[in-house]
């Protein structure tokens, strides 16, 4: 076992690939907390679907995919905010729409362009073992970024996401701060892409805070917890799939969500014997 | 401008004038007037869909008049609002809400302390006393989600004191709390009015407490006298329909031919200045 395990680590890959784990579950843990909160999980299904428009174009123009993603997901974080900001229209179906929208457009410029696309399922399902080294950097100058915001807008955030009303009467920039923390997920969602692919990111967006959220009741606690939890779930979530020989992305999700089952249970399980005693 | 002149005592806090305001060409608020001077502690009580929230919102800034001027210490809206300390009605908020009682308050110093700016010890110093005032202090480190209504009601109360108001602005201060715990907010807000204005707005007649010196009935429009007493003509105005004035329980201290009973001797209500 041990040295199936050394021999595991000898690969690039797998170096890597547990390495890539660590760094998005940061920034997972600290923008997936506030996503929770929040309860703009469905926002952020948006965001991420629609940035697979941004890797459509990025195939047909023979730019980096990656760039692409990263265009469209800001560029759908800032519309869905302005429309359920600005607008009187049903948020959630404007943001349905544009989600769909988003994947269509990439389905169709990925039908006009010419040549090899393999990779592409990749951003569909994400490819952790396929993460090259300078990802890597990438995804560590994007944790800097957000634990950087996060600590200069620290008070603000919680306060729209707590009470966006009275954080209006205090004079807080309410559109501009939710439109950071938008943009915010918007740049996680194409880290995770790499890891879990646009169709999981969900998962390991909520499944880490979520679980977190019922076992501390302070936000930073919050969010240091949920990163761990989501360095435990990429790691076992790896190892499995490398003995088991399972997809990677799909292993770390289920990983997560029996986790995630398991919380719910002991929860459900815990409040029945206190609601017992007291009786 | 107005802004630069300094403060008298004797102006208006708040100074309404001829304000309609509403929804998509349909008014809600017709032609309200209303002035609340220094100290005041004015109720305003109307049925649902009378407008209250309405008030509330071009109070705060948050809805533009269709008409009329509004004026907080003599400045507009946007800038007068900072001199509100809002306390919004108790609903059910997400249990789960990692947050503290004295993070809550704290959000009380937002609009002194701007972007990029840490709160200070000074700003903990006003958060303590502000949470000390209402009894919440030794509760700081509680979970917002474990108190009960009434505490929360006491937070939200203690972060609107944070801001260092002027005025206090409750919404439904009452409206999720039991009878018993009714009066000692009452109570509270009696002794708090002693250095701010309170402006208080509800659909219960019962919440309507001695402690309240001035009472206007609001339904689109508003019924105000400056009088310290209700009259039945200014609820059957502001309901449409003549209402029961014994609400649940809780004794009403409004009608004028009611005996008092309070037991507070700082009572400056409406049968303690008859």
């Amino acid at each position: 076992m041990i040295e199936t395990v050394t021999q595991a680590l000898s690969f690039t890959f797998m170096r890597n690939a547990l390495l890539a784990g660590v760094l998005v579950s940061i920034a997972c843990g600290i923008i997936g907390a506030f996503v929770v909160i929040k309860r703009i999980v469905f926002i952020s299904g948006g965001i991420a679907h629609a940035a697979y428009g941004g890797i459509g174009i990025g195939y047909f123009f023979k730019f980096s995919p990656v760039l692409g993603a990263i265009a469209f997901s800001l560029a759908s974080a800032l519309g869905m905010g302005m429309v359920q900001r600005k607008t009187r229209e049903r948020a959630d179906t404007v943001i349905g729409v544009m989600w769909a929208i988003g994947m269509a457009i990439g389905i169709i410029f990925i039908d006009r362009t010419a040549g090899y696309k393999a990779d592409l399922m990749s951003y569909l399902f994400g490819s952790i073992l396929a993460v090259p080294q300078g990802d890597l950097l990438i995804m560590l100058v994007m944790d800097i970024v957000i634990i950087g915001l996060v600590a200069l807008f620290y008070k603000e955030f919680l306060a729209i996401a707590f009470d966006e009303t009275f954080a209006t009467v205090e004079n807080v920039p309410v559109d501009l701060v939710y439109m950071l923390l938008l943009g915010m997920i918007g740049f996680t969602v194409v880290m995770l892409m790499r890891v879990v692919g646009l169709i999981m990111v969900i998962a390991m967006l909520t499944i880490p805070a979520a679980i977190s959220g019922q076992l501390v009741k302070d936000m930073k606690r919050m969010m240091i917890l949920s990163s761990i939890l989501g360095m435990l779930f990429t790691t076992i979530g790896l190892w499995l799939s490398y003995f088991l020989n399972l997809t990677s992305g799909a292993t770390i999700i289920l990983v997560s969500g029996v986790a995630y089952l398991l919380s719910m249970g002991i929860k459900a399980v815990l409040r029945r014997s206190a609601d017992e005693r007291r009786r | 401008m107005i802004q630069t002149k300094t403060l008298q005592q004797t102006d208006p806090v708040i100074s309404i004038r001829n304000l309609w305001a509403g929804y998509d060409n349909e008014s809600v608020l017709e032609d309200i007037n209303l002035t609340v001077n220094r100290l005041d502690f004015v109720g305003l009580i109307g049925p649902n869909g009378g407008g209250k929230t309405t008030l509330i919102k071009v109070l705060l800034g948050l809805l533009a008049p269709a008409r009329g001027e509004v004026r907080i210490l003599g400045k507009r809206v946007e800038e007068g609002r900072r001199h509100i300390g809002y306390v919004p009605q108790v609903v059910e908020l997400d249990r789960d809400f990692p947050i503290s009682v004295c993070e809550v308050a704290r959000m009380g110093r937002l609009g002194t302390r701007g972007l990029l700016r840490r709160y200070t010890a000074e700003d903990n110093e006003i958060v303590a006393e502000a949470l000390r005032k209402v009894d919440m202090l030794d509760l700081r480190g509680r979970p917002i989600g474990e108190l009960s209504g009434g505490q929360r009601q006491r937070v939200y109360i203690a972060r609107a004191l944070a801001a260092e108001p002027e005025i206090l602005l409750l919404d439904e201060p009452t409206a999720s709390v039991d009878p018993q715990m009714s009066t000692s907010i009452y109570e509270l807000l009696g002794r708090l009015n002693d250095h701010v204005t309170i402006l208080l707005i509800s659909h219960d007649v019962g919440a309507i407490s001695s402690y309240i010196k001035t009472i206007g009935c609001l339904n689109r429009r508003l019924f105000y006298h400056h009088g310290k007493q209700i009259t039945p003509d200014m609820l059957q105005a502001a309901y449409q329909c003549p209402i029961d004035l014994i609400a649940h329980g809780v004794p009403h201290r409004v009608l004028p031919d009611h005996t008092m009973q309070t037991n507070d001797t700082e009572s400056v209500g409406l049968e303690g200045q008859r």
